[in-house]
């Protein structure tokens, strides 16, 4: 039996079937992974999740905790989705979603509360707006509903990762041209702004950021033209 | 009446949904290809946001808020619910979309074809979740003040999706670099415009 199933064309087709016969991080699995990085990244390219992207990358510190709250609750919410998902009704998913997604982003709201009251402070409202961040949604929807645990955990991280690359890349521009620091510490050195170096302070207003993910995309569809678009 | 009108254009032109904040970008970017959707999915938001953060502040001044309970009796007192209040925000915004939904179905079915997809969607805008978040953040002391910063603030972002709409639909008939057409330039554009919506920052209401 084991035999009859390693062929490529049968392995596809028992792929719904049989999960537990691939391995863990094969090659289709670590495509989950590193696809949403670049060429299918989920700001520059499936055009989700930017609300938030844009807000909090003043400084890296609250880009880096938000990367790491989307991530836990899209792992999370992802896998709890994928368990349910020949459950829940078709008419009702959006709010059987919303409501899974709105629990987890309750445990890291009072997480982040617990044990970094500042950097939460700083993030205010943008904990909350994860729940109604399309990328969740987006994913939740594309892939959740019709994968498996497994591959459902590993697009979440992907996603989330390629979401927090775009947000610490727009943060560290950010923080390096407007202030001159980075993680609030100082890296320009003086004698810099001793021969008349001035922080750009239009960086720390808040259009900068969607002109920096807009030359990120840029830079980004120069490298890749498949993604250009018609118009 | 003077407080409200300040109120009023505040959260139209200096605390801008979209300019200010980036709240709903999402369904902006996606249905800001034409004027006449894009006008649709605008009064669909002002209206699911002048309807949803009034009923949001009651909620969040009887059930939520610490001590928001005591009209129940003297035990209740010291419940605090706060952190319920992202599933109540959020299952409220979903019924009214669905309302509203229905309401377009029946009264402009050409509005609803055209629109298509982008009205379920509203239950997952940011703006409209924002609009109420930053409502418990603001403190108003009654509904009336909730009601018209939920109508600001929707037609403030109706105003930015109408400006973007307009000028990509006249940009297609100018040479964009290619790596730039469609999203990267609509990013910029929208940077320019929200670099001018920041003169209104010095306006003191």
């Amino acid at each position: 039996m084991e035999e009859n199933k390693s062929t490529p064309e049968k392995k596809a087709t028992l792929l719904f079937v049989n999960k537990e016969r691939e391995p863990l991080f094969s090659k289709k699995n670590r495509k989950l992974l590193s696809d949403p990085m670049d060429d299918n990244n989920p700001i520059t390219v499936q055009v989700l999740g930017i609300c938030s992207a844009l807000a909090i990358t003043v400084q890296l510190k609250p880009a880096v905790v938000m990367s790491i709250s989307v991530m836990a609750v899209m792992a999370a919410s992802n896998v709890i989705i994928s368990l349910l998902r020949n459950l829940i009704p078709n008419r009702i998913r959006i709010i059987v979603q919303l409501v899974v997604v709105a629990s987890m982003v309750i445990l890291v709201d009072q997480i982040l509360r617990a044990y970094a009251y500042d950097v939460s402070k700083e993030l205010s409202i943008f904990i909350g707006l994860i729940i109604t961040n399309c990328i969740v949604m987006g994913r939740l929807e594309a892939f959740a509903l019709g994968n498996g645990v497994w591959k459902s955990f590993l697009d979440g991280i992907g996603n989330a990762a390629g979401y927090g690359v775009i947000l610490i890349l727009v943060a560290f521009f950010r923080e390096l041209f407007g202030s001159g620091k980075l993680f609030g510490f100082q890296v320009i050195p003086d004698a810099v702004y001793e021969m008349g170096y001035v922080n750009n302070g239009l960086m720390l207003l808040s259009p900068m950021a969607l002109i920096t993910v807009g030359i990120l995309i840029w830079v980004q569809r120069s490298r890749n033209r498949t993604l250009i678009e018609k118009n | 009446m003077e407080a409200y009108l300040n109120l009023f254009v505040k959260s139209i032109f200096i605390e801008n949904m979209i300019f200010a904040y980036f709240l709903g970008m999402c369904s902006y970017l996606a249905v800001s290809k034409t004027v006449k959707t894009a006008v649709g999915l605008g009064f669909a938001v002002v209206f699911v946001l002048a309807i949803t953060v009034p009923i949001n502040f009651l909620l969040d001044t009887y059930l939520l808020q610490p001590g928001a309970l005591s009209w129940l009796g003297s035990q209740y007192v010291d419940l605090d619910l706060s952190f319920l209040s992202f599933i109540m925000f959020i299952a409220v915004i979903a019924s009214m979309v669905q309302l509203v939904e229905m309401i377009v179905e029946k009264f402009a079915p050409a509005l609803y074809g055209a629109l298509g997809i982008f009205l379920p969607l509203i239950a997952v805008n940011c703006a409209i979740l924002g609009g109420s978040l930053f409502m418990q953040q603001k403190d108003f002391s009654g509904v009336a003040e909730s009601a018209v910063y939920g109508l600001g603030s929707g037609i403030g972002w109706l105003l930015a999706i109408l400006a973007i709409a307009a000028i990509r639909e006249k940009i297609t008939y100018s040479n964009v670099p290619a790596p730039l057409r469609g999203l990267g330039i609509t990013f910029i554009i929208t940077g320019l415009m929200a670099l001018g919506f920041m003169s209104f920052m010095g306006i003191k209401l």
